[in-house]
Order: structure tokens, then sequence, then C-alpha cells
């Protein structure tokens, strides 16, 4: 059994754009953004980044292929830039490249940017999903509402939960990530609303309507890793450092899609990378000891599930717990303080570095006005692809002990 | 003896109701609104002469092997290929081997006709096996004319050979006439057509009842034999002018199908035998009369063998299978004779790699998945390791054909958000009782009415149409099963 990641890198320093529809800036413009703050945080010269990992899912639009464009927007110095791409959960896995390059000691501080210019279709929403050249031919013309939608019906069908319960709870679940992004300065999204006006929005994805869907942004996101010997060195003090407890990945191997098992009422990889991530980072009661996180909300009511699936709502419970209030900002777990990709936004290759960010300032004392009390340990979700094959990175990060 | 074995025959669901097209032409063409009576098939916007020959064959297989198929005949006016043989994809579709004969027969009405006769030719002349005969038509008409309401989309299918013969196969006697009433010309979407009374009077009145007598005398059947005539009239009450010319009695006309259905084109007078079959008693004389710039005229003896037959849908189950459209723009966007807005989504269009689709052509057309051979989970696609996590076998898998077997909705959405000629694009989970499942696109749903554990069948459809560069791609598609709305 491998020691795992717990407490072999910190977070030296990071940044993030501002989310939203930045018609006055491309994904290059962007990088920069997020890049100048990490690298103002870290207190760092550019010149000491040994190399980086670059994340962005969408070659139709974004920046295209290669790592090239991070590489040149940033000046990099001509140090190893790697792509890459897993779709939704790109950012998380462009976090995982960079700290596991520092905790093999293969060097000494790393880059992790991801980045998404979006807002370059001319529609809502994102481009077509169904890449190659076999899946277009049997594949329906799936979009990311339609087939998250999918694990609605399947909730409702099998905990027997009447359709009017389950958009009321939806509804909850976006309005508190409107109370709580309304409180970013850097969110895309930034007005309250009501759950009336949620649940009467225009339907996307029976029974998703427009406010069950997150925004479709442009932003970026960076973080600079190192050890915490280094950290030290360069004068970061033990009770101002954040490390990465546990960082996992789940990737689906096709039983859910193509075996007569799995009931589409949850995500299942998110349950196998949860219970991995709580056991790098010793964490047994997930439901006491986390004291926030920002997971997936590509849609309300993937949210919904993964309460479940990270096993801090019991199977069946996560409409009474937001009912409840559980999850608001002065609940007992608050969920999506920065207002998730609901609100904050979800350009795709920067959101897994983003919920990361927002855990990381949260845990400094440094997020404003949404600051929650002494949090210890924070978790992040980042899922991409489709309830029934995906990708699932899961980070959990708190401060140094 | 040889015959006919087998018979089967695809009505699309849809119905447009001719009051509703007429109503919606009426400000221009007054004279629509004499036609404005029952209604007309109407294609799925996923369905083609293509898919519904696979319907209708699939229907005249049914509770029957097909292994002994070893040749495949199409005719239609509309196949949706001029060069890529539509036949060929049918027997892919239905997952016949691939050491079969195939050919398409088109050029004229009388192209389904022409098909049963190129079939009982190649049964006579001592070909082993059965040859399967299909017809079907997706028939265009220009908005506004009275074909609009005339013509109607159908299919019908017919196994030939000699064994456990159905209808006896008593001769056939053809004349070709270039005489021509309506044309298409290559390319061109839509008929000409010239007045009703010209194809009366110098058709029917003239060479279809001549060459109708003339055939009779040739089998040796008296005319006051005949206990089915089925002539396919383009418009009404032009074969009782024929029977009538003839000595035909009355009570041998068989029923038309043009107040239900509409005229098939080539694949109509195929649908009226398939529908005389499904009524007729053991040793009744049926004449057929397939008519398109001459005419085909074959003569059939029903068997004890046709009580024998195991149920199938055939045209009486295809007509209670029914969903009213009145929606006549949505009939034009179908049809493609109007371009709605397809919105930026409705762009995309990548190209079809004919190298993967040959590939996986068994998967794709036959709907051919693989079964473990180690724990027998059967799982789409196949796949070099098996997909049972408990299991993870590695090696070949035996085919496993899915297009028959038992499955409900087990997720579901309608998605408002993505491309679809009909939205909201409905798709979800398909559930395989016998093992297996895919997320596959739902079709001929009804709005409101999918719902999780819902049985459906699985139908071979158009997948997506690539105008730019003319291909139709196909696949299959889950059809709930008597879902509400249907009467």
């Amino acid at each position: 059994m491998s020691k795992g990641i717990r407490d072999k890198v910190a977070i030296l320093g990071m940044g993030c754009s501002r989310f939203g529809e930045r018609w006055d800036m491309g994904a290059e413009e962007l990088m920069v953004e997020s890049f100048t703050e990490a690298l103002g945080d870290a207190g760092i010269d550019r010149k000491q980044i040994e190399a980086a990992w670059l994340g962005s899912c969408m070659d139709e639009v974004n920046i295209g292929k290669s790592a090239l464009p991070a590489s040149m927007a940033l000046r990099l110095n001509n140090i190893p830039v790697t792509r890459v791409e897993n779709y939704c959960a790109t950012g998380t896995e462009a976090f995982r490249g960079a700290v596991y390059a520092v905790a093999s000691g293969a060097c000494d501080i790393a880059l992790a940017i991801g980045v998404e210019k979006l807002k370059d279709t001319g529609y809502g929403g994102l481009p077509g999903l169904d890449g190659g050249s076999l899946p277009p031919l049997w594949w329906p013309n799936l979009s990311a509402p339609g087939v998250f939608a999918q694990v609605a019906s399947a909730y409702m069908s099998r905990y027997k939960v009447p359709r009017d319960v389950l958009k009321r709870a939806l509804a909850e679940i976006s309005a508190k990530s409107h109370a709580n992004g309304a409180k970013n300065p850097k969110a895309h999204l930034r007005n309250a609303v009501s759950c009336d006006t949620i649940m009467a929005s225009p339907m996307i994805a029976e029974p998703l309507g427009l406010f069950d869907c997150c925004g479709v942004s442009d932003g970026s996101a960076a973080a600079i890793v190192t050890t915490p010997e280094i950290a030290k060195s360069l004068g970061k003090h033990r009770d101002q450092m954040v490390t990465v407890k546990a960082l996992q990945l789940a990737l689906s191997n096709g039983s859910e899609g193509g075996y007569n098992d799995w009931d589409g009422s949850y995500i299942h990889t998110t349950r196998v990378a949860a219970q991995r991530a709580y056991a790098e980072a010793g964490i047994r009661k997930p439901r006491d000891e986390i004291s926030m996180f920002e997971v997936h909300d590509c849609f309300s009511i993937t949210e919904l599930v993964t309460m479940e699936d990270l096993a801090l709502s019991p199977d069946g419970g996560a409409i009474k717990d937001v009912m409840d209030g559980f999850y608001n900002a002065d609940g007992k777990i608050p969920c999506q303080i920065d207002g998730g990709l609901k609100c904050f936004g979800h350009p795709i290759g920067a959101s897994g570095i983003r919920m990361v960010y927002e855990m990381y300032l949260q845990l400094l004392g440094r997020a404003g006005e949404r600051q929650l009390k002494n949090p210890r340990y924070g978790l992040t979700h980042n899922l991409g692809g489709f309830p029934h094959q995906n990708v699932v990175g899961i980070s959990i990060v708190g401060r140094y002990q | 003896m040889i015959g006919i074995t087998s018979y089967g025959a695809y009505v699309p669901r849809l119905r447009l109701s001719r009051v509703a097209a007429a109503q919606a032409n009426a400000w221009s063409n007054p004279g629509l609104m004499a036609q404005a009576r029952g209604e007309r098939a109407m294609a799925n916007w996923d369905e083609d002469s293509l898919t519904m020959a696979v319907e209708a064959a699939r229907d005249t297989l049914e509770g029957r092997a097909s292994a002994d198929i070893s040749a495949v005949y199409f005719g239609s006016s509309t196949h949706p290929f001029a060069d890529r043989q539509n036949a060929g994809v049918v027997a892919a579709a239905l997952d016949l081997p691939e050491s079969i004969s195939s050919a398409d027969l088109g050029g004229a009405q009388k192209a389904g006709t022409a098909a049963l006769i190129a079939a009982l030719d190649r049964v006579a002349a001592g070909r082993p096996g059965e040859a399967l005969v299909v017809a079907a038509e997706h028939r265009r008409a220009r908005p506004g004319s009275a074909q609009e309401l005339q013509y109607g989309d159908a299919g019908a299918a017919f196994t030939v050979g000699s064994t456990a013969v159905i209808a006896e196969f008593l001769g056939s006697h053809s004349v070709s006439v270039d005489f021509v009433d309506h044309y298409r010309a290559a390319g061109q979407a839509f008929d000409y057509i010239w007045e009703e009374r010209w194809l009366r009077d110098e058709a029917f009145q003239k060479w279809v009842p001549a060459a109708v007598t003339a055939a009779l005398e040739q089998f040796g059947i008296a005319a006051g034999a005949v206990d089915h005539f089925v002539l396919a009239e383009p418009v009404a009450k032009l074969s009782a002018l024929v029977a009538k010319r003839c000595g035909i009695a009355d009570a041998a006309m068989s029923d038309s199908l043009l107040g239900v259905v509409g005229h098939a084109g080539a694949a109509h007078a195929p649908l009226m035998l398939a529908s005389v079959l499904q009524k007729a008693d053991a040793g009744q004389i049926i004449v057929l009369v397939g008519f398109g710039q001459g005419c085909d005229v074959l003569a059939f003896r029903t068997t004890a063998a046709l009580a024998a037959l195991p149920a199938r849908t055939g045209v009486a189950g295809s007509l209670k299978r029914r969903r009213e459209e009145k929606n006549y723009p949505k009939f034009l966007s179908f049809n493609e004779t109007v371009a709605l807005e397809k919105g930026l989504r409705g762009e995309a269009n990548p190209q079809t790699a004919l190298s993967a689709m040959y590939r996986n052509r068994r998967m794709l057309f036959g709907l051919v998945g693989g079964r473990c051979t180690k724990c027998g989970t059967a799982q789409f696609p196949a796949a070099d390791i098996c997909v049972n996590p408990s299991c993870h076998h590695q090696g070949p898998m035996q085919p496993y054909r899915f297009a028959d077997e038992a499955a409900h909705i087990k997720t579901w959405s309608a998605d408002w958000l993505t491309y679809t000629p009909d939205p909201p694009a409905h798709y979800g989970m398909v559930e395989f009782k016998r093992g297996g499942r895919f997320v596959a696109d739902i079709t001929d749903w009804d709005l409101g009415k999918v719902e999780v554990g819902q049985a459906v069948r699985m139908v071979f459809r158009v997948r997506g149409r690539d105008a730019q560069r003319g291909m139709v791609r196909y696949f299959w598609k889950a059809a709930p099963l008597a879902g509400a709305g249907e009467h």
C-alpha cells in the first residue's frame, strides 16, 4: 500500500481570474490573469517554475491542442509543459500532474493552470461531446443537461420521490449557490434568485430547467505547488500553509454503461474516489470532519446525488439535508461557498483548480465576505463525462499539521 | 410448389390528418378540401424507405429462422441511396449472412411487383434457400399539392420459397408500356403529374384491363374464380373499372388502403397483398397487379399453411398502432420540404468514417454485441474484455444480436438543448432483460408519457443525415411499446 500524497505537497500560491462572459479576453489573457495572481501569491519568479501542466478541454474553441499556448502566453522558461484533458475533470487533472511532479521529487516547484474560453461558440451551453469516429455513428446527440437529467429520472424512480419534491430540492440547491455567488466578486453570476423563479425557468432537459444548469463561462485558475520544506524555506509559515491531504481520480471502466447493475441514481466513480480520498487523508467520519466542500454542480441534480456519493448525506437522504439547510453558508457543512459551478461559473479546464482556490482562500482566512469560521478540511469534487461513463477527481486540502 | 412463404408489413405510426393538411393550403387551392377525408401514413423524421423495409422484413421473419435467406430484393422508387446498395443495408440490419445475393429494383411504381417476380423466378430456377422481397416507399410531394394528401409511406415484405408455401405461385404476366401519367426525373424531389382523366381513360379503361384478361387466360383462371383482386390504384375507383371490364366480382375487390395509408408507390401493391394474406382463407385465388409504365399481373392460391403462420403485426396491426398528427408544418419539416431553423447546434456535422462503419457493421447495422464465453454476460458493443466487473474474461465473444431482445427504459430525459429534427430529443439508458444496456435514442415517443421501466422495442432508424455529403447514418433506437396516445 502506497503512503499516498498526504502532506507531501504544499500550495505555494494560487490565482483565479474573474469568471464570466469575458468577451474582452481570449484564453491567453485569461491565463495571464490567474498566473499573475498565483505568482505574486507564491512570491517567486517565473523562472523558479520547473514544470507545468495545462488543463483545457474543448479544442473546438479555446486554444486548440498542445500546451504551447500556455508556455507562450506565460513566457515560461522552456520548461516541460504538458496539456491534459479529461472532460470536465480536466482542472483537477492538471493539478494532479503538478502535485505528483513535486511529490516525486522530480522538480521543486510546479505549476498547474487551467483555462477555458467557451464564449466563442455563438450559443449557450457546451459544444457537442461526441468526438472520435465511432461514437457519432451510434451515440445519441448527447447534451450535458440531457445526460445528467438521466440521474434525476433514476433517483425519482429509486427513492419514489415525486417530481415536484425533487424540483423543489433542486431549486433550493441553486438558490443557495446564487446566494453564495452574490458575495463573490470573481463569480460569473452574482444575483440572488428565488426558488419560485428557479422552478419557473424554461425547461432544458426534463426535469432540469435553465436555473438547474451551471454558468457557461470563460476563466482560468492556477496553482503553484512545492514541498512543505521548500515552502518553509521560501518564507511560508507553517500555520499559513495549505497542503494536499488527498488527491484521487476514478474512471469508469464501462460497467455502469454496459453491465446491468448500476441503477443510474448515483455516480459510481464518485463513491470510489471519495472512499480512497478519505482513506488517504485519514478521514473516518466525513460528515463530522469535512468543514466545507466544492462539488461538481454542473447541474443541481449532480450536486444532490454527490452529497450522498461523498457519504455526507445518507443514501436517499440528500433532499432532507438540502431542505434543512445543512449545506447552506450557515449550515453544518457549507457547500459551494464560492457559488460553485452554478454561479462562480464553469470554464471547464479551470474548474477543478478554481475549487481548490476557494478551499485555499478559506483555509487561509482570505475569503472576505464569505469567510467560514475556522475550517479544517476542504474537499473538491470534479466530474467529467456522463453519469454512466465518467472521470471523477477528488482532492482534500487542509492546513499543514 | 413454389410461392410466398411468409409476409409482413409496416405502416409508420404517424398519420397525417388530411383535414389539417388541406386546411393549411385551402387558401391557395380550395379544391384540396374535396380530399380532406381520413389520413395518410407519415414517416417519422428518422424513417425512410430503407428503415420501413427493415421493419416490414422483421415482421415477415417473425417467429422463423432467417439463416436460409439466400437473396434480398428491395423494390422502391425512393431508395435513400442511388449508388450504395440499399438491399445490402436491409440485409445487414436483419443480420443476414453475407453470402447472399441482393439487388435493388426501382424506376417505376411496379418495382415492388418486379422484385416479387424476380424472387419467384429465382426460386423457380431452383436456386437454394428462400428469397426475401421488400418493398417500401417514402414519398415526398410538393407542399400544397393533391399528391401530398394522396401519397403515403409504408413497406411490405415477403419470403418466397418452395417449402411451407402459404400462397402458391400460379404465374405472372407482364406488359411494359411507356405510358406516362407522372414521372420524376433523376435528381428531382417531386413528381410531375398529369390529370387523372388521362390515367383513367387511357390506362385503366384500356391496356390495364387487357393485360389482366390476358394474364387470367394464361394462368387458366376464370375471372369469376378470383377471390381477391389486388390492384394498387393510384387514385380511388380505378381498380373497380378494371375489375368490371375483366368480369371480376365486386366482392373480390380488396381494400385499397388509400383512406388510411395513402398510396405507398411501389410498396402499395405489396402492402395490399400483405393485407389480403392477413385476412384470406385457404384455397383462395389472389390476383395481384402492379402498375407503372406497364403492369405486372401475378396470381396465387392460398394454402392451408397460411393459418399456421405465427401471429404478426401485418397491415392490420400496423394500422392499429397509430398516432394522429395534425401539425402540418411538422409534416413538411420531417419531409424536408421546408427548412426550419435548426439552430447553431444543428450545424455540427462530422464526416462519416466509412472505415469505422465497415469495421463495426455488425454492431451498427445488425445491433450485434457480444456474449462472454465465460460468464455469459450479454454486452453491447462486444469487446475483447468482458464488461462484467466480477469476470473481465479476455477472449473472443459469441456474437449476440440485441435487436429482438426484450428491453426497457432504465433512465431517460427529454432534451430541448441538443439538436434533433423533432425536439425534445429523447434518449436514455436502455436495458435488456437478458443482459446488456446502452444509452440509446428513443423514438416514436409521446411527450410526457416516457417513463422509467417502460418496455421498448429496438427499431432500425436514421441516426442523422449529412446533407453536405449526402450520407444517411443508420442505427438502432428504442421505441416505447404500446405507449399511451396510441389507439
